[in-house]
């Protein structure tokens, strides 16, 4: 019955594909322009390159409490590190998805159990609340919060939540279903184009400070 | 932040109303690379970087004052407008850049995508400085760079007076002590603040008493000689680039190894690292090796070049003041906490300290920037005076000027008796005379 909806159709076929050329696409691009630019104009990148520090630079960070920062305020870096991790996942390992995954292409990840993923997304949407408030009540995080940095909040989680209450049937399924994949989509369009890109981004900052602080001086940029 | 209202209308009374926007949009296209584009486009406003700020702490966490409310409120905003910013805006940002901000770089490390902040204030100071707003002190200090290559205007007659001066000071005490000027092939050419001959000199006459006791080769320049780099701080990168040149290439006509930078952190900040890049030299390394004050006293008690008298070891609480630009800028705090017990027996560190250490609130050329901004610098000192008080330290070993100054202005402010002392007042007072140099 929900197969014959046009509207599932289209955004599951053709604008799926055109989603995921967009955001694959649009974060390609926009390392190579990068790259090029930086070729031209920040030659302090590439003369001090040091694998070592570059290295120490990102997985500090990409570790929870590695920095004096995030040890500095442990409860946000726990929140930041589940919402993280829960972000991604929720929607690469969740059955749902994988199956998906494995009538397209024959290949899928690894699924987790639905209770797990399920739990998993409360936590996620948990985190996003714990985050929108902290935005509020910091008065250093608020003064520096505009519009479009709550909207993105917003289009983060939307997708889960959506999906969330599709799943438990809380509500009109089959629209929910359909506003599920059209946030989700929305969010992948948005991520090379927006300070989402950190997703990639993040290496090459960071890496950068590391050259910059550690190669250059010895001193731990963490 | 104090009240400088009466300061800053004073600052801009004279100045010219009509902006060349066009100046503004060439340095935000120099300067368009992918490192300000990247940092102005992923900032996630997570607020991090605001406790790593000194500033921000020591008045009252202002969240105006945190570091990414800086740059979104100055270099942020004019890259948003292209460059279409009015007077009124750019006085703003004159306050954020020379007042808010002493690029001490602490918040790049602090920021989980290490964004360099204090990068992006430097080229909000460019812009300011294209537009006739910069601190009218830093812009005096800059003519007289421009004109005798040198912040203080001191003619070369006049240096080399002052060095023969300085020599003949030693005298009394010592035999064999010299100043070289412009000596070739020597090993170090030793370059120093304008500073010391006007205000210290009895910096050089200890400079020149610990060369000969370790019997180096050493000499002074009569020009590139000032190490330090106002205009720099000014905002005035071109300027800031000759002057960088200047002791690049007289390095290279005396045919000196080594250029030594006198107890001054900006300086070795300009020279070793931002020097290349102002002075537009390929590949990032200056050409010629840039040695600090801390590290050659390092060397020299290591080798025993220098050895200190057990009895003379000061005695008194003492801790030790890295300045951003030596210690975290320039990567010589474990060299300084080695000097440290040769010379005192109760040595108490700050916390946090070495590359984490806070700013004293003197650097980024607000001590320059004169008595009209002390009230600032008082209140954002507020943290470095915590520090020192919470070690009960009566002596503070700081081997920069700006930071020296500072902390016996905030001693003073804060009621710490403690006093600034710089590493060759201690090592002259404390060193074992060896026979070669020895009067008696």
């Amino acid at each position: 019955m929900f197969k014959q909806n046009t509207m599932y159709e289209i955004l599951t076929g053709p604008v799926l594909w055109i989603t995921f050329s967009i955001f694959l696409g649009g974060l390609v691009v926009r390392i190579a322009f990068l790259y090029r630019l930086s070729r031209k104009k920040d030659p302090v990148f590439y003369n001090h390159v040091n694998f070592t520090w570059g290295l120490k630079s990102i997985l500090h960070w990409l570790v929870p409490w590695g920095s004096a920062s995030m040890r500095n305020q442990p409860v946000f870096t726990f929140v930041v590190f589940v919402f993280h991790l829960t972000l991604l996942a929720v929607p690469l390992f969740l059955g749902a998805h994988n199956m998906l995954w494995d009538e397209a292409f024959g290949l899928s990840l690894w699924s987790m159990p639905d209770v797990i993923v399920d739990a998993l997304t409360v936590i996620m949407l948990a985190s996003v609340v714990f985050l929108f408030i902290r935005r509020i009540v910091r008065d250093e995080v608020r003064i520096l919060t505009g519009a479009w940095d709550y909207t993105l909040l917003c289009l983060t989680v939307a997708p889960f939540l959506s999906g969330f209450l599709a799943y438990h049937q809380l509500g009109p399924y089959e629209s929910f279903m359909i506003l599920h994949i059209i946030f989700g989509e929305i969010l992948l369009i948005i991520i090379p184009f927006s300070k989402l890109g950190h997703m990639i981004l993040f290496f090459f900052t960071r890496a950068f400070i590391g050259f910059e602080m550690g190669g250059r001086r010895g001193a731990r940029s963490w | 932040m104090a009240d400088i209202q009466t300061v800053l209308e004073k600052e801009f009374k004279n100045a010219d109303f009509l902006l060349d926007i066009q100046k503004i949009r060439n340095i935000l296209d120099a300067n368009n690379g992918a490192r300000i584009r990247t940092w102005l486009s992923i900032c996630s406003r997570c607020g991090l970087c605001a406790e790593s700020c000194f500033v921000y702490l020591s008045n009252d966490q202002d969240p105006k004052l945190s570091p990414a409310y800086k740059f979104k409120h100055t270099l942020g905003q004019i890259y948003r407008l292209k460059g279409k910013v009015d007077r009124t805006f750019l006085e703003k940002c004159y306050e954020i850049a020379w007042l808010q901000c002493t690029l001490c770089k602490r918040c790049s490390m602090d920021c989980p995508f290490g964004i360099d902040i204090a990068t992006m204030i430097a080229i909000s100071r460019n812009i300011c400085h294209s537009q006739g707003i910069r601190p009218k002190s830093l812009a005096e200090f800059s003519e007289n760079c421009r004109k005798a290559g040198n912040h203080m205007g001191i003619p070369v007659e006049e240096l080399i007076d002052t060095c023969d001066w300085m020599a003949e000071e030693t005298e009394d005490e010592f035999r064999g002590v010299e100043i070289p000027v412009d000596k070739p092939n020597a090993t170090f050419m030793y370059t120093i603040n304008p500073r010391e001959p006007v205000y210290y000199p009895q910096d050089i006459s200890n400079a020149a008493i610990i060369f000969a006791a370790a019997q180096e080769s050493w000499t002074i320049p009569s020009f590139g000689w000032d190490c330090t780099n106002l205009p720099m701080f000014a905002g005035d990168s071109k300027l800031a680039g000759q002057q960088v040149r200047n002791v690049y290439k007289k390095a290279k006509e005396l045919g000196v190894e080594k250029v030594l930078i006198t107890e001054c952190g900006h300086a070795y900040r300009s020279l070793a690292f931002e020097g290349p890049y102002l002075a537009e030299y390929a590949g990032g390394k200056p050409p010629v090796e840039i040695v600090h004050y801390v590290k050659l006293i390092y060397d020299y008690l290591k080798q025993g070049r220098i050895k200190i008298d057990p009895q003379k070891k000061i005695k008194e609480p003492v801790t030790y003041q890295d300045p951003c630009n030596v210690s975290r800028n320039g990567g010589l705090w474990e060299e300084a906490r080695k000097i440290i017990p040769y010379i005192a027996e109760d040595f108490r560190d700050m916390a946090p300290n070495r590359d984490r250490n806070h700013c004293c609130g003197g650097g980024g050329g607000v001590m320059p920037m004169g008595p009209d901004y002390k009230a600032a610098r008082m209140a954002s000192g507020r943290i470095k005076a915590e520090q020192i008080k919470a070690t009960g330290a009566k002596i503070v070993i700081a081997p920069c000027h700006n930071c020296f100054d500072q902390i016996n202005d905030l001693s003073e402010e804060y009621e710490l008796g403690a006093k600034a002392l710089s590493l060759k007042e201690v090592i002259v007072e404390s060193m074992l005379i060896p026979d070669h140099i020895s009067k008696y």
